[in-house]
């Protein structure tokens, strides 16, 4: 399926962020996905975060696998790094990447297939690692480049297009992504834009390793009645714990809410996270109870959704590795290489 | 805010800007559209069926669809809509067996229309093809009115008015040329069952300023002195040359009078250079054309010796601007300025003038001399004479004479047939959906961003020595296909069914200028300021459907839609179509050409 690309015609009006940048300017190619695809929402909400952060897209790294998801960098931040990786390995390339320049603020785009089925090692040991990064898994519950068979995120007893049951358990990743040392961990919806940018905004502020679980409704093979990843039945059972803000360190807004209905964190970098009740009284900052809410809804059929858990005092890879903090690239020959007389020197401790 | 009802009248209507700002309600994206698919009768027919002048229109319009064009508020210019129009005329084939045919058997109904310009040559033909015997009566020598007297043939050959008044001679309409009529209760008395007067603004405003009569013979009252030009009894101009007025008629003045020896030509204007009448293009122009505009310069007094003009004498005003915003030119202080000149040409207003119409005919005048007419049906106090063009409503411009002569018409078929005048035909619309297939579509969606074409002009040297020379060359085929590419198609219009929409976004996510905002409803003013976008435009719509599953609405802002179809191609639910919107404006006989 072709489209034609966007017309670059813009009305006067449109707004601008501090850069002087529309959001146009965050877009990337014309997207190649079915019509009406949930990832497509994701893209624009990539956008529109990026947009309002103020982020100069020559400072942003997307790296990807391989599946519709991992198609989806290439629709954003056309202006910025890119990498599209091999099935399931995006979390060491983009591990590495880290390494080597910690100045670029890292996404790392994937989906079911590419990180509950082949790349779930990968995955996990990302996680783990603390690599600091936003993780945004583009869920729908099928395989749609291979006509719409049951992932490894797909619930038990839900049906496919042509009728059949999945009789397999189904895998959690944002569960997973709290036990395996996550510190921001978010579900959210491709229909729920205004849940969802705030949560992407949040993530890259975050300053470690940020995961979003984002349901994102197949239309071609898992949009219909029998589907637990459909935009009704996400609707339906949209279990939301909280509705968060994200405040700019430079950005002074006063906002009144009656008392004890707002929490506020302070990331690392500065920026403020306003995290509304909603319903639930639900405690963010609590990783075990996050997980055993988690456990709770799901056997009850609903979809939690929001802000899961939260650690604004964050360490990530590299404090715990002591590297250094200039990218590799700009060390110069006589710092990486200091000649014979260092390496005596170094051989000498050793001795 | 309440659902919008696109099946409203004029809701449609209203997106498409250019239509919309036509008094004749022309076609223009459809007309667009067949110039690009190479049909140029058919384009040339979408015209004349509205205008009735396309290849006059083509070059000489006022054009109001420009300044309202959408492309204007996307891009930096609009669509040279009515250059566009001249190539419709310029490339078509022999139209004849396309125009309508006269009913043989007349219906008995005896119109006489006073004058030949358009109004009363668009009553003509609208009623001749329903079979009503027309006579028009004209003092000139040949069919056009201000048309062949007023404009350049520079701008406007003879041989263009020629041709489209022809087509409307051919309906059967007997053209009375060099009959001057002096008197109205002479032509009631020939028991006409309806009377059209169409007689223009014929008299241009004169000044009786200090040496205004001594050096008369040095003076010109602008279009009479045009109207010489045209006639050819007039032929030269002295070497330097005033030109008073900041109109359309100032600006024929000035470039005729470069073209006829002056040398030395200065236009100079009361008001500031963008509060002039001349529309932006004329002024351009004339500037091309090495003459010098001055602004802010009140004429005090014409200097002579002994009856031989020297030159104006200025006084020099600044504008102020009051609480209302209204303007008054306010002298300086500072010395008045003379200007040498041996030939002034006044172009300070045109008025209205009925020295023919008898005032005890029971034809009512109001005091400023116009007649008393009703605005929609332009019937006079005298119920079986109608007015139309400059002569209804005072000084306008062509297209607007066209609109009025309609209107006229309709009033004067129902007059004929002892219908109610306020029983007027309504326009209808139609809607076909543009769908072939996935992400085909009968229009060309594609958006050019090409920027607008100039049309090429010939040499200034060459131009200037010939009056009859036609300065601009017209678009050839390569231009007007590329610039037909920048019409956005307003007519295709953005259905929306809310019953199929599931809320996936990929409407609000694609759409280019981000016209889409699906929300929750609101007062109309609030829900403008957080739309996805804030729509600033008052004066363009918010499309807004309710009954989605979310119960949100979804609210899309005309203002800035490119119609690309892009949300249509990205619905994966078929809830937006693309349709096109063919409106069927009412003109006289609707009914009539039905049965």
């Amino acid at each position: 399926m072709t489209y034609l690309a966007k017309p670059k015609l813009l009305s006067a009006d449109a707004p601008r962020n501090a850069l002087g940048y529309t959001r146009r300017d965050y877009e990337g190619a014309i997207s190649t996905l079915c019509a009406g695809c949930g990832h497509d929402s994701i893209s624009a909400a990539v956008v529109q975060a990026c947009f309002d952060l103020d982020i100069e897209p020559h400072k942003v790294a997307k790296l990807s696998g391989i599946g519709c998801s991992s198609k989806t960098p290439d629709y954003f931040l056309g202006n910025s790094h890119g990498f599209n990786s091999v099935h399931g390995r995006m979390p060491s390339v983009l591990t590495g990447a880290a390494l080597a320049n910690r100045n670029l603020t890292y996404l790392g785009v994937s989906g079911d297939g590419d990180s509950a089925s082949i790349g779930i090692g990968q995955f996990a040991h990302a996680m783990r690692r603390g690599v600091n990064m936003t993780y945004i898994v583009e869920n729908n519950g099928v395989y749609g480049l291979t006509k719409g068979q049951f992932s490894a995120t797909a619930d038990k007893g839900s049906k496919s297009k042509k009728g059949v049951i999945n009789s397999d358990s189904p895998i959690d990743l944002a569960a997973l992504a709290l036990q395996l040392g996550a510190t921001y961990v978010a579900r959210s919806f491709s229909g729920d834009k205004e849940q969802l940018i705030p949560l992407i905004k949040g993530a890259l502020c975050h300053g470690g390793p940020a995961f979003i679980d984002v349901i994102s409704p197949c239309v071609t093979f898992n949009n219909h009645s029998g589907s637990t990843k459909s935009y009704d039945y996400v609707r339906e059972h949209n279990a939301a714990v909280n509705r968060v803000d994200v405040i700019l360190p430079k950005a002074q807004i006063e906002t009144s809410y009656p008392p004890g209905s707002l929490r506020r964190v302070v990331q690392h970098d500065g920026s403020i996270l306003h995290l509304r009740k909603l319903g639930v009284d639900y405690d963010p900052s609590d990783r075990i109870g996050a997980i055993n809410h988690l456990q709770e809804r799901q056997a009850l059929g609903e979809i939690v959704t929001g802000l899961l858990y939260v650690n604004s005092s964050v360490q990530d890879m590299h404090a715990h590795l002591n590297t250094v903090e200039k990218p590799l690239n700009q060390l110069g020959d006589a710092y990486l290489c200091p000649g014979s007389k260092a390496l005596d020197a170094l051989n000498a401790l050793l001795r | 805010m309440k659902p919008t009802d696109i099946n409203a009248p004029d809701y449609l209507h209203k997106v498409v800007d250019c239509q919309w700002a036509c008094p004749a309600h022309t076609n223009v994206p459809e007309y667009i559209r067949q110039i690009a698919a190479g049909d140029f009768a058919g384009a040339y027919m979408t015209n004349w069926r509205s205008n009735v002048f396309p290849g006059i229109l083509g070059r000489v319009c006022d054009r109001p669809c420009e300044p309202a064009c959408r492309r204007g508020r996307v891009d930096k210019e609009p669509v040279a809509i009515c250059r566009l129009k001249r190539v419709a005329a310029d490339f078509k084939d022999d139209i004849h067996d396309q125009l309508p045919q006269p009913p043989t058997q007349k219906n008995g109904k005896r119109i006489a229309c006073v004058g030949a310009g358009p109004a009363s040559l668009t009553v003509a033909r609208d009623l001749a093809v329903l079979g009503y015997q027309i006579t028009v009566f004209d003092g000139g020598k040949s069919a056009g009115g201000m048309m062949r007297s007023q404009i350049p043939k520079f701008r406007l050959p003879d041989s263009v008015i020629d041709e489209e008044c022809g087509y409307i001679a051919g309906l059967d309409v007997e053209l009375r040329q060099d009959q001057w009529i002096g008197s109205l209760r002479e032509v009631l008395a020939d028991s006409w069952d309806a009377v059209f007067v169409g007689t223009g603004a014929p008299r241009g405003r004169d000044t009786d300023l200090p040496g205004r009569k001594e050096a008369a013979a040095h003076i010109h009252v602008g279009i009479d002195w045009l109207s010489s030009v045209a006639f050819g009894h007039i032929t030269k101009i002295a070497r330097r040359v005033i030109v008073l007025g900041g109109g359309n008629t100032a600006m024929d003045c000035c470039r005729s009078a470069r073209r006829l020896g002056g040398e030395e030509v200065h236009v100079v204007v009361r008001s500031g250079f963008d509060e002039m009448k001349a529309s932006p293009w004329e002024k351009e122009d004339a500037i091309h054309e090495g003459i010098p505009i001055h602004n802010y310069l009140v004429q005090k007094a014409f200097t002579h010796d002994n009856g031989r003009l020297t030159g104006v004498m200025f006084e020099k005003v600044r504008a102020e601007y009051d609480d209302t915003g209204r303007r008054s030119l306010v002298p300086t202080g500072e010395p008045d300025v003379h200007m040498e000149c041996d030939e002034v040409l006044l172009a300070i207003g045109q008025e209205n003038a009925f020295p023919w119409i008898e005032r005890d005919i029971g034809l009512d005048f109001d005091r400023h001399g116009m007649p008393v007419l009703d605005a929609q049906t332009l019937q006079s106090t005298l119920p079986r004479v109608f007015f139309g063009g400059d002569a209804a409503l005072g000084p306008k411009n062509i297209i607007t004479a066209v609109a009025q002569g309609h209107e006229a018409a309709i009033s004067i078929d129902l007059f004929c047939r002892g219908v109610a005048l306020t029983q007027r035909p309504p326009s209808t619309g139609r809607f076909i959906s543009q769908k072939m297939g996935i992400h085909e579509w009968s229009y060309d969606n594609r958006i050019s961003e090409e920027a607008r074409r100039k049309v090429p002009v010939k040499k200034l040297e060459d131009t200037l020595k010939d009056i009859k020379l036609e300065f601009e060359l017209g678009f050839d085929l390569a231009l007007a296909c590329a610039e037909t590419e920048r019409c956005l198609n307003c007519d295709v219009a953005t259905v929306f069914k809310p019953k199929l929409c599931i809320e996936c976004d990929a409407c609000v996510d694609i759409c280019p200028t981000e016209c889409i905002t699906f929300t929750a409803n609101g007062e109309e003013g609030e829900l403008r300021a957080r739309l996805k976008v804030p729509a600033h435009n008052p004066d363009q719509a918010l499309y807004l459907a309710e009954g989605l599953k979310t119960g949100r609405v979804m609210v899309k802002d005309e203002n800035v839609c490119l119609h690309c179809g892009m949300c249509a191609e990205r619905c994966p639910t078929g809830a937006w179509d693309m349709q096109k919107f063919l409106l069927n404006i009412a003109h006289a006989g609707a009914e009539a050409q039905r049965s």
